[in-house]
């Protein structure tokens, strides 16, 4: 990869998030929340468990059942807020889930093909759709990529997956639907060495310095396959600490407590 | 107060008026309304051996002599005073297009059913090519000593094969709607298979649509001799509209030792129609009866394939799909009698209901006393699209034999929220994502039916999605 763009400022962001209150059920989980994306960036937001993160991703992704109090999320400028979550899709978000659901009866490739075609007709135009045959061409290459058999693709969308096959299918998704912004939710979580680097692989072969990308998780472990930009420290529902990655190197040796001690004293 | 549908037929009676200048044709539809002159003018109009005027003759006793069922769905609307039981073909064609209703008109528009086609589904006109390709299919089939005829060119030109079967597997008294129909009944299918023969491509009623093919009160009846194998597929996934309100066919199968016989519908009545079908088939020994059967219009369906076992090594089959949609109710399932021993069945039952629909599963299996080492397998999952939807679930079991092995399994699930935001994020609309849904559920049962209807059958439920949601 050439030299990242980090640190080339661009007019407008690729992706902010404002002020973000947000939460479920009346009940608030993210209390105040600002990051700001840039293209060619990868992301690190790490915290524990409860603290938020998949919440901000559910948010960002437009999931019905969480409620926005206050702030905005703009991606290219735009607020998503009042998006659909096929809308956002459409812009070029992608979440790969840490939890996928099955959807029985419906093989892979049947709903990628049909995801995939949305999503091109919406960005690149409506003679933009891939046809079968082009389609299984590129299907068969991003397999190869994530070193999946190709009979994968005539299996039931999530269903009797194993851990490793279900985040597989994530980054076979991201991978076919080119996101611009992609958030990868716990991507490492359940998966043994040789799976977490061959996901790994896959993510730094799909990353550009025309996209950027949001790494939730809980562990060290994944970033150091995937190098990221930039680290920031949830505890919450609030960003605390923002760094480089250092940070995460310091995190994997003292634990979040000293960060929650810390967090604790400057709020009383 | 008069439905749209009967104004519809009055209008169709007005133009009438003008048709009576041919003598030829001056008898066109019988006077509504159901007694014996009507049942004798039918038989009369359709030139009939007395044999069959007695069978409808006595059938209509029966009819009149049961009460209505109560059981199932509510039938309480039904007005048989109010009803045409016999309309020549060629009078369903006068109807001319600018009548068809709009709705009708854009799902054609939308399925991208070819122009002459539309206008043969909605029952206007009728000259159509198929006419040639059935030709064509009836002289190979014809060398193979294969029958493929409408019912009334049957009695006419088989009358000893016919006589030797019809009302042999269901009884004019069987239940009132068989008895309706054995009454009145025109059209339909008469299907011979000899001894031995394989019939490779699916017979479809669909190629002799200038025939009497889509009629009220079709009448099928199917025999296949030992070894033979035959596929027969009926309707189509576009709406057939109707102006009538009461649709009850009925059809009998007959599958001999070793022989094979599959039946597969896709009806998607128009939303005013009360389709109460009676369907059973007897198979003997080694013998393979299959249903698939999808039921997706009407306003109320009532069917429920049957298979009866009555010889060892017999195996029956239902899969059944049923979808309700606003305001309708498909009451439907499966039967299985197990008359003798090592005979097995299964029924797979998958109905989904969106808004006021409502699907009920109703389904039996009897096994006979001395019907030992019998198999018996019973599948029934319901999916509700949203809140109000509903579905309930009938399985009748009547076991008389110990050494059996019976299972059920029911599941009534709703379309969860995860998936749809799942499928949402990667780009599908919220329609796209409940019709992706809804086809993943019945998918096992998709799988069996031939490619064209299975790609129309998934268009259909995704413009069902469209209109329901967003």
């Amino acid at each position: 990869m050439e030299g990242s763009n980090a640190m080339t400022p661009e007019a407008t962001p690729l992706f902010t998030i404002e002020n973000l209150h947000a939460g479920i059920e009346g009940k608030e989980i993210l209390r105040g929340l600002d990051l700001t994306v840039n293209r060619g960036e990868i992301h690190a937001l790490m915290g524990p468990n409860g603290s938020g993160k998949s919440t901000l991703a559910y948010v960002i992704a437009g999931h019905p059942n969480y409620e926005v109090y206050e702030g905005r999320i703009l991606y290219k400028g735009e607020n998503i807020l009042e998006m659909t979550p096929d809308e956002r899709a459409k812009l070029g978000l992608f979440l790969a889930f840490q939890y996928p659901t099955a959807i029985p009866g419906v093989t892979v490739a049947n709903f990628l093909r049909l995801a995939v075609n949305s999503v091109r007709k919406a960005r690149y135009g409506e003679d933009k759709a891939l046809s079968p045959r082009e389609f299984r061409r590129l299907m068969r290459e991003k397999l190869a990529m994530l070193r999946m058999d190709e009979s994968f693709a005539t299996r039931y969308l999530n269903e009797g997956f194993s851990g490793g096959e279900k985040k597989r299918a994530e980054i076979l998704q991201m991978a076919l639907l080119e996101p611009e912004f992609a958030i990868l939710d716990e991507t490492d979580s359940g998966l043994d060495i040789d799976a977490l680097r061959t996901v790994a692989d896959g993510v730094n072969a799909l990353f550009n310095p025309n996209m950027a990308m949001l790494i939730i998780t809980h562990y060290q472990r994944v970033l150091s396959y995937i190098k990221p930009h930039f680290v920031h420290v949830m505890l919450d529902g609030r960003i605390v600490a923002s760094g480089g990655p250092e940070l995460a190197e310091e995190l994997e040796a003292k634990g979040y407590d000293w960060l929650k001690a810390e967090f604790a004293e400057a709020a009383s | 107060m008069a439905t749209e549908a009967e104004l519809e037929l009055q209008r169709l009676g007005t133009e009438y008026k003008y048709g009576f200048r041919d003598p030829e044709q001056y008898v066109f539809k019988t006077r509504k309304g159901l007694d014996r002159e009507v049942v004798e003018q039918i038989s009369w109009i359709k030139g009939e051996p007395d044999w069959m005027r007695e069978f409808r003759l006595k059938a209509l006793e029966y009819f009149q002599r049961r009460p209505l069922p109560t059981w199932g769905a509510d039938l309480s609307e039904l007005n048989f005073d109010d009803i045409y039981y016999y309309v020549k073909p060629t009078e369903k064609q006068g109807r001319s297009w600018d009548e068809v209703p709009e709705y009708i008109k854009q799902t054609f528009e939308r399925l991208g059913i070819p122009e002459a086609e539309r206008k043969f589904l909605a029952g206007v006109g009728a000259q159509y090519e198929s006419e040639v390709v059935y030709h064509s299919l009836r002289e190979d089939l014809e060398r193979q000593g294969v029958i493929f005829v409408d019912m009334d060119t049957a009695v006419r030109e088989y009358p000893d094969l016919v006589k030797q079967y019809f009302g042999t597997i269901i009884p004019p008294n069987d239940n009132k709607f068989a008895a309706l129909n054995s009454a009145v009944w025109s059209g339909g299918s008469f299907v011979y298979v000899p001894e031995g023969v394989r019939v490779e491509i699916p017979l479809q009623a669909y190629f002799r649509i200038n025939a009497e093919n889509m009629g009220q009160f079709e009448r099928t009846l199917i025999i296949v001799e030992p070894g033979g194998y035959v596929h027969y597929v009926e309707g189509c996934t576009a709406p057939i509209y109707s102006t009538a309100s009461l649709h009850s066919a009925v059809v009998e199968i007959i599958v001999k030792e070793g022989a094979r016989c599959r039946y597969t519908t896709i009806q998607n009545w128009s939303k005013n129609v009360y389709n109460l079908v009676t369907k059973r088939a007897a198979a003997y020994r080694d013998a393979t009866m299959e249903w698939v059967d999808g039921n997706l219009g009407s306003k109320v369906t009532m069917k429920y394939p049957a298979v009866w076992l009555m010889e060892p090594g017999a195996r029956g089959e239902v899969l059944s799909v049923a979808f309700a949609s606003d305001g309708q109710h498909q009451d439907a399932g499966g039967k299985m009698v197990h008359v003798a021993p090592y005979t097995s069945s299964q029924i797979i039952s998958k109905s989904i209901s969106k808004g006021t629909g409502r699907s009920s599963y109703r389904g039996l299996v009897k096994v006979h006393r001395g019907a030992h080492h019998v198999r018996a397998n019973v599948v029934c999952d319901a999916l509700l699209l949203d809140e109000q939807s509903r579905t309930d679930t009938y399985p009748y079991m009547e076991i008389e034999e110990e050494q059996v092995s019976i299972g059920h399994e029911a599941t009534v699930s709703k379309v969860a929220e995860e998936q749809l935001f799942y499928l949402q994020s990667r780009g599908l609309s919220e329609a796209e994502a409940m019709s992706m849904i809804v086809n993943g559920f019945i998918e096992p049962i998709t799988k069996e039916l031939p490619l064209e209807y299975a790609v129309e059958l998934n268009r259909l439920i995704q413009l069902e999605m469209e209109g329901s949601v967003g």
